[in-house]
C-alpha cells in the first residue's frame, strides 16, 4: 500500500518534470542588442569582406585578389605589421607584467594599485589621433621632452638615431596603450597565485627563483602568453595611431588596406578585402590560441 | 631529551601582540597540538617554527640547533597547509618529488621515495593525476605525503582538516596519527577543534590571547583544567554560582541546597565563586553519597549518541548529557526530575 503511494507520487513528480519548460525569453532580452550589434557590425561586414575578396572591380568572381597577396610589397607590409605588433606586445607585456607584479605580489600600497588600475583602464583605450598628437608634442622633433633633453642634458634624441616616425618610434607609441592592457589582463592572474604555493615551495627547500621557474611561471604562462597574444592582436589591427603619426610612411597592412579601399592611386577594393580577410584569419587564430590558453590557466587557478 | 624547544617566544605585529612569552619543549616523536580559538596565536607560533614569521624575541631550537633566524628553505621542517597548497601545474608524483628534486636526489631514488609515500597514504594509483582531479581528502593526504617525503625533522600541520567534511575529517585524523606513529616524527598540530586535539595528541597546549593557558595530556586538560578559560574552552561545562563556601569541609550552597565538593583548603576563593561540573557527570535520579538536586526539564535535545537536557534548578540552569540507550525513557520538557553528581566530579572556580 505504502509502496503504491510512493510509486504514484513518483509518477506524478516525473510527469511534472517531463512537462516542456518554456524558453526563458526574459533572460535573453538584455543581450538582444549585443546580438544585433554582432550581426550588423561583425557578421555582415565579414560576409561583405569575404564575398568582396573573391570579386574583381567589375564584380566578377576571381582569385586574383588572393594572388595579389603574394606581391612583395604586401608580404613586406604583413611582415612589418607582425614585427611591430610583436615588438610592442613583448615590450608592453614585459613592462605591464612588472608593474602588475609590483602592485600585487610586490605588495605596494593599495593607493598605488588603485591609481595604476585606473590609469590602465583609461590609457589602454587611448589611441588614434589624440595619442599620435600627444607623442608628437612630447617626443616629436620639437616635442617637449625632446627639447628638455636637448637643453638640460645636451642629448639630442634625433641626432642619436631616434625618430618618432620610425619603426621603434611607432612601437614606443603603441606601448602606451599596450602595457596598460597587459596590467589589466595579468593582474587578476597574479592575484590568483596563492601565497601558500610560495610558502610550500620554500618549506620544501626551494628558493624564490626555483619557485618562480617550477611553479609560478608555469601556472602564469598560459595567462602571460594569452595576454601577449591579445596585445599582438591589439597592435596588429591598429590603424589610426600609425596613420596619424607616420602618415603612411611605415608600410603597415592596415594602412595598405586603407589606401586600397579609400582609393586614390591604388584603388582596388577587392585586394583590400583580401588583405582584410588575411588579417581576420590571423586575428581569429590569435583569439583561438588566447581562449584555449586562458581556459587552461583558469582550470589551474580554480583550486 | 627535548627535540624541539621554543623559549620565551614572542611575536608582535605593530602594536598587536600575537604571541607572548611562549615556552614549550617537545620530545622526539611526540605529537603536540596547539589548541585555541581564532586569533589566539597558534598559527603564528607554527609559522615561526616554519620560518615564515620571525620571532620578535625568543629562540627556537631543533635537535640542539638554533634555527630562530634560519630561512624557511634551510630548516628541513615539513608543513601541511590548511588549503593543501599542492602545486596545480604538477602531477601528484611531481608534487611529492618536488622537495627531493630540490635536494638534487637522483631520479630513481625520487621515484622510489615518491612511491613509498604514496603507499603510505594509500594513493598509489593517482601518481599521474593532477591535484584538481582529486577530492579534498585525497589532496590533503598528498600534501601530507609531500611534507613527509623530505624526511623533515619536525612535521607541522596547520588546521589540515578544517576544509574537509565531518566524516572525512575523522578518517583522516586516524590516518594522520597512524602515519605519525609509523614514522615516529615530532609533530606540531594546530587546531581549534578540541575533539581533534584531544583524540590525536600526546600533549595539548591550550592557548588564549597569545599565551599558554595550560600544557598537559588530553585527559589532564579535560579532567583537571588549570584555568577557567581551559575549563570553558575544552568540552562543555556547567558553572553555577554558589554561596557560603566552606573549603575545609568542602561544602557550599547551590540553588538553595547544600552540596559537597572535594575539600581543597589551600584554594583561594574568587569574589564570585562558582561550582564547575561537566554535563556528562550529571545523572538522572539519586544515588548513594551523591549530591542530588530537584529541578524541572526545560528542553531535551537529541544529538544521536547523546541526549542533552537543560534542567532548571531554582534560578540555575544545568546542562546534563545522557547516553542514548534504546530502552531508556527520556524525560520530556516540563517534567520534574532529580539530577545528581558525586562530590569528586565537581570543583570550585
Amino acid at each position: 500500500m505504502l509502496n503504491n503511494q510512493v510509486s504514484k507520487q513518483t509518477t506524478k513528480r516525473d510527469a511534472r518534470s517531463a512537462r516542456p519548460v518554456p524558453f526563458p525569453w526574459r533572460n535573453w532580452i538584455g543581450v538582444i542588442p549585443f546580438f544585433i550589434f554582432v550581426f550588423l557590425f561583425i557578421l555582415l561586414p565579414s560576409i561583405t569582406l569575404l564575398t568582396g575578396a573573391f570579386r574583381d572591380n567589375a564584380g566578377k568572381l576571381t582569385l586574383s585578389n588572393f594572388v595579389g597577396l603574394l606581391d612583395p610589397s604586401i608580404i613586406n607590409a604583413y611582415w612589418v605589421t607582425i614585427k611591430i605588433s610583436l615588438a610592442s606586445a613583448v615590450g608592453g607585456g614585459v613592462l605591464g607584467f612588472l608593474m602588475a607584479y609590483a602592485v600585487t605580489i610586490g605588495k605596494l600600497p593599495t593607493s598605488v594599485r588603485n591609481t595604476l588600475m585606473t590609469f590602465s583602464g583609461v590609457a589602454s583605450n587611448f589611441a588614434g589621433v589624440p595619442l599620435a598628437f600627444a607623442f608628437i608634442a612630447t617626443l616629436g622633433r620639437t616635442g617637449l621632452v625632446t627639447v628638455l633633453l636637448k637643453n638640460i642634458l645636451g642629448l639630442n634624441l634625433y641626432d642619436q638615431g631616434f625618430s618618432l616616425y620610425s619603426f621603434w618610434g611607432l612601437t614606443l607609441t603603441y606601448m602606451y596603450f599596450q602595457f596598460p592592457l597587459m596590467v589589466l589582463v595579468i593582474t587578476s592572474a597574479l592575484d590568483g597565485l596563492k601565497n601558500e604555493w610560495s610558502e610550500a615551495a620554500e618549506n620544501l627547500g626551494a628558493g624564490k627563483s626555483l619557485y618562480w621557474r617550477k611553479v609560478a611561471l608555469p601556472i602564469l604562462m598560459p595567462s602571460i602568453l594569452g595576454s601577449m597574444i591579445l596585445l599582438f592582436g591589439n597592435a596588429f589591427g591598429a590603424y589610426a595611431t600609425a596613420y596619424s603619426l607616420t602618415g603612411g610612411f611605415i608600410n603597415l597592412i592596415t594602412i595598405v588596406i586603407g589606401s586600397q579601399i579609400k582609393g586614390d592611386v591604388l584603388y582596388n577594393p577587392g585586394l583590400g578585402y583580401a588583405l582584410a580577410v588575411g588579417m581576420i584569419i590571423v586575428m581569429a587564430a590569435m583569439m583561438a590560441i588566447y581562449y584555449s590558453l586562458r581556459r587552461r590557466s583558469e582550470r589551474w587557478l580554480r583550486l | 631529551m627535548d627535540f624541539l624547544s621554543l623559549t620565551n617566544l614572542s611575536k608582535t605585529f605593530g602594536a598587536a601582540t600575537a604571541v607572548e612569552d611562549f615556552n614549550l619543549d617537545v620530545e622526539k616523536g611526540e605529537f603536540v597540538s596547539l589548541l585555541g580559538p581564532s586569533g589566539c596565536g597558534k598559527t603564528t607560533t607554527l609559522r615561526m617554527i616554519a620560518g615564515f614569521e620571525l620571532p620578535s624575541t625568543g629562540k627556537i631550537t631543533v635537535d640542539g640547533e638554533d634555527i630562530t633566524n634560519q630561512p624557511p628553505n634551510q630548516r628541513n621542517v615539513g608543513m601541511v597547509f590548511q588549503s593543501y597548497a599542492l602545486f596545480p601545474n604538477l602531477t601528484i608524483g611531481q608534487n611529492i618529488g618536488f622537495g627531493l628534486e630540490v635536494r638534487k636526489m637522483p631520479k630513481p631514488d625520487i621515484q622510489k621515495r615518491t612511491l613509498e609515500m604514496l603507499e603510505l597514504v594509500h594513493l598509489e594509483k593517482h601518481i599521474n593525476k593532477y591535484p584538481y582531479q582529486l577530492s579534498g581528502g585525497q589532496q590533503q593526504r598528498i600534501a601530507l605525503a609531500r611534507a613527509l617525503a623530505i624526511s623533515p625533522r619536525v612535521l607541522l600541520l596547520d588546521e589540515p582538516l578544517s576544509a574537509l567534511d565531518a566524516k572525512i575529517r575523522v578518517e583522516l585524523r586516524l590516518e594522520i596519527r597512524r602515519i605519525q606513529q609509523t614514522m615516529a616524527i615530532t609533530t606540531i598540530y594546530v587546531t581549534h577543534d578540541q575533539e581533534e586535539a584531544l583524540s590525536l595528541s600526546d600533549r595539548v597546549v591550550v592557548m588564549s590571547q597569545g599565551h599558554i593557558e595550560q600544557i598537559g595530556a588530553p585527559t589532564d586538560i579535560y579532567n583537571d583544567p588549570s584555568t577557567e578559560f581551559v575549563a570553558q574552552f575544552v568540552g562543555q561545562l556547567n558553572m553555577i554560582p554558589v554561596t557560603e563556601v566552606d573549603l575545609r569541609k568542602g561544602t557550599c550552597i547551590l540553588a538553595g541546597q547544600r552540596v559537597k565538593f572535594e575539600p581543597s583548603p589551600n584554594q583561594i576563593i574568587s569574589s564570585e565563586p562558582r561550582l564547575a561540573i561537566r554535563p556528562e557527570e550529571l545523572h538522572l535520579g539519586t544515588g548513594e553519597g551523591r549530591n542530588a538536586l530537584q529541578g524541572r526539564v526545560e528542553s531535551v535535545q537529541f544529538l544521536g549518541s547523546v541526549v542533552r537536557l537543560r534542567v532548571h534548578v531554582d534560578s540555575a540552569i544545568f546542562s546534563a548529557d545522557l547516553f542514548n540507550e534504546r530502552r531508556i525513557t527520556l524525560p520530556r520538557a516540563g517534567d520534574e526530575v532529580v539530577i545528581s553528581f558525586p562530590e569528586q566530579s565537581c570543583w570550585l572556580i
